[in-house]
């Protein structure tokens, strides 16, 4: 049942970016991608890695491919969670989080590679539509807004925040052909990569028109001593609250026994 | 060495936490005091999450007043019913305080609201302490006695209704002040992870006029309850408990307080006294310091949920 649970969530998950995205029709370009695992397992003294992802672009044009105008962009979008931007400004003199906005359903880490600087692959309107690259992600803001005059500003703050702390992360380069149309792409799973489906999308450009795209379910696990008390918190907090105060009790009628002086 | 905390989702160093655990440890021991109001501050201080770090503080403060209270058990200092009245004001207060704890993190206040109570409530207790302490040590250096206020003089609290005798304490006394007191601490103990030994303990000598050799015992009796309460309440209510953190304090704590115990039996009480409330001080200039310099980041990001 938690299997067929699971198979059913990943195919919404791939079903769903198909939805009012410019979906290529008359190209014969094919596009073929594959990883040797769809579950990654991570120790506690993860630092993050590099992920290799091999693909393959069939019905080419080979005098295109020859001249290098085919183009690819892999990205690992990790799970999706509504997000809060907050702002300070000082009041009375102390800082104060005074506004805030919240967008919809944003992956938790990005990590893109892509064959050059995205930015000279196609179009920022078709990359915006497609949603490819930190600054193309689509932000749309949950509830009221106001005039929305600050919306970009809230944008800007978001992407630079994700990008400093290293979950958000661009390689132009990543992607390198290895023979005339296979090709292999490396993406970072940062050190706190997020548990749960991540998606593994690529995307194929000819003379920058998007021609094809693939998508695979990549899952993290985290495992280890950490993971299982982060495990225990989340799945069951009130047995998991009771043994940190037995724990307590424990360590302090110990050292009560241990250091007795009277 | 570093060791990874699972629920403030951060690595830190070992070293540092014991230390701060052991450092902690020893002046409750030396003063006789929880330690939960320097422990939350200092974890802050090394950037642990707020949340965090208040809802693991009171984890170590049941760790360091189970030894205490076991202590007063056996000497028979515990009025087990005067603590009982304050553990039912403790437990609504408590209740009340989580609630407040978990919408004021909903509206993204909450990390301000601990700051300003701490630089509120030990701003205002360390500059009490010290100003007493040093008429004190004045009053020492000219030889004078003390004139204190005997117990069982009668104030406005002693004309409430509602009366309940408490042999042991020797006292007839208001059940109300007592509940309210309990409360009051309650809310303390689950927004700011203090035990609030350190406010309880002059409330009840000054305020309800409990007999001295009791008052420790009891407060240590209400705050392990209360404390514990909070715990399981937090750990259910906001997963905020981190029980690596909480371990690594305690463990540190409880030797520390070992030390602390000794040096402090060695010091004058109100030498004693004038040394903490510095300390106490100093903790809230620093927060009050983080609350008015510019951040280096005006913007911040918190995943999940909804915010205004």
């Amino acid at each position: 049942m938690r299997m067929w649970a699971r198979a059913l969530l990943i195919g919404l998950f791939l079903a769903a970016p198909a939805v009012g995205r410019a979906e290529p029709i008359d190209f014969t370009e094919k596009l073929d991608i594959g990883i040797s695992t769809d579950e990654i397992a991570i120790t506690s003294d993860f630092r993050g890695a590099d992920l290799t992802i091999f693909g393959a672009i069939d019905g080419f044009n080979a005098d295109l491919l020859a001249q290098g105008k085919y183009n690819i962009v892999v990205a690992l979008e990790g799970p999706k969670e509504n997000t809060t931007v907050r702002k300070k400004e000082r009041i009375f003199g102390i800082w104060i989080n005074t506004s805030a906005m919240t967008f919809e359903l944003v992956p938790e880490s990005y990590s893109l590679s892509s064959t050059r600087d995205i930015d000279t692959i196609a179009p920022p309107d078709d990359m915006n539509k497609l949603g490819v690259g930190v600054s193309h992600l689509p932000l749309t803001p949950v509830g009221f807004i106001g005039d929305g005059s600050n919306l970009t500003e809230f944008r800007e703050a978001f992407k630079r925040l994700r990008e400093v702390t290293g979950v958000y992360q661009r390689d132009p380069g990543g992607v390198q052909f290895i023979s005339s149309s296979l090709f292999k792409a490396s993406v970072r799973l940062p050190a706190d990569v997020p548990n749960g489906v991540h998606i593994v999308r690529a995307y194929l450009f000819r003379d920058g028109v998007f021609v094809a795209a693939k998508a695979l379910p990549l899952r993290v696990t985290k495992t280890g001593l950490e993971e299982a008390i982060t495990a225990a918190a989340h799945q069951s907090p009130f047995l998991y609250g009771i043994m940190a105060v037995l724990l307590a009790v424990i360590t302090g009628w110990l050292a009560s026994v241990v250091f007795r002086r009277d | 060495m570093t060791v990874y905390l699972p629920i403030a989702e951060l690595s830190v160093n070992i070293l540092i936490i014991l230390g701060m655990g052991a450092a902690v440890g020893f002046l409750s021991g030396m003063f006789g005091v929880g330690g939960g109001f320097l422990i939350t501050p200092l974890l802050i201080f090394y950037n642990i999450p707020p949340v965090v770090a208040v809802a693991t503080g009171a984890n170590q403060v049941v760790a360091s007043s189970i030894s205490g209270a076991i202590t007063h058990f056996r000497r028979g200092t515990i009025d087990i019913k005067l603590g009982t009245v304050l553990l039912c004001g403790g437990l609504v207060g408590a209740t009340v305080g989580i609630w407040i704890f978990a919408l004021l993190r909903r509206i993204g206040q909450l990390d301000l609201v601990i700051s300003l109570a701490y630089v509120v409530l030990l701003g205002s207790v360390g500059s009490l302490m010290l100003w007493e302490s040093i008429n004190a040590l004045r009053r020492a250096a000219r030889n004078e006695t003390v004139p204190l206020k005997r117990p069982g003089h009668h104030n406005w609290v002693h004309r409430l209704p509602l009366k309940m005798r408490f042999k042991k304490s020797k006292i007839y006394l208001s059940v109300i002040p007592v509940i309210t007191l309990g409360f009051a601490i309650g809310i303390l103990t689950s927004v700011m992870g203090v035990g609030g030994g350190f406010i309880m303990v002059p409330a009840m000598i000054y305020l309800l006029r409990i007999p001295t050799n009791v008052v420790v015992g009891t407060s240590l009796f209400q705050i392990i309850f209360v404390s514990a309460y909070t715990v399981i309440v937090q750990a259910t209510a906001n997963y905020t408990v981190d029980i690596v953190l909480a371990f690594v304090l305690m463990i540190a704590g409880v030797i520390g307080a070992q030390y602390g115990v000794r040096v402090g039996q060695r010091l004058r009480g109100e030498q004693l006294r004038a040394l903490l409330a510095l300390l106490v001080l100093a903790v809230g200039i620093r927060l009050a310091i983080e609350l008015v310099i510019p951040p280096k980041e005006i913007y911040s990001i918190v995943s999940g949920g909804f915010g205004f």
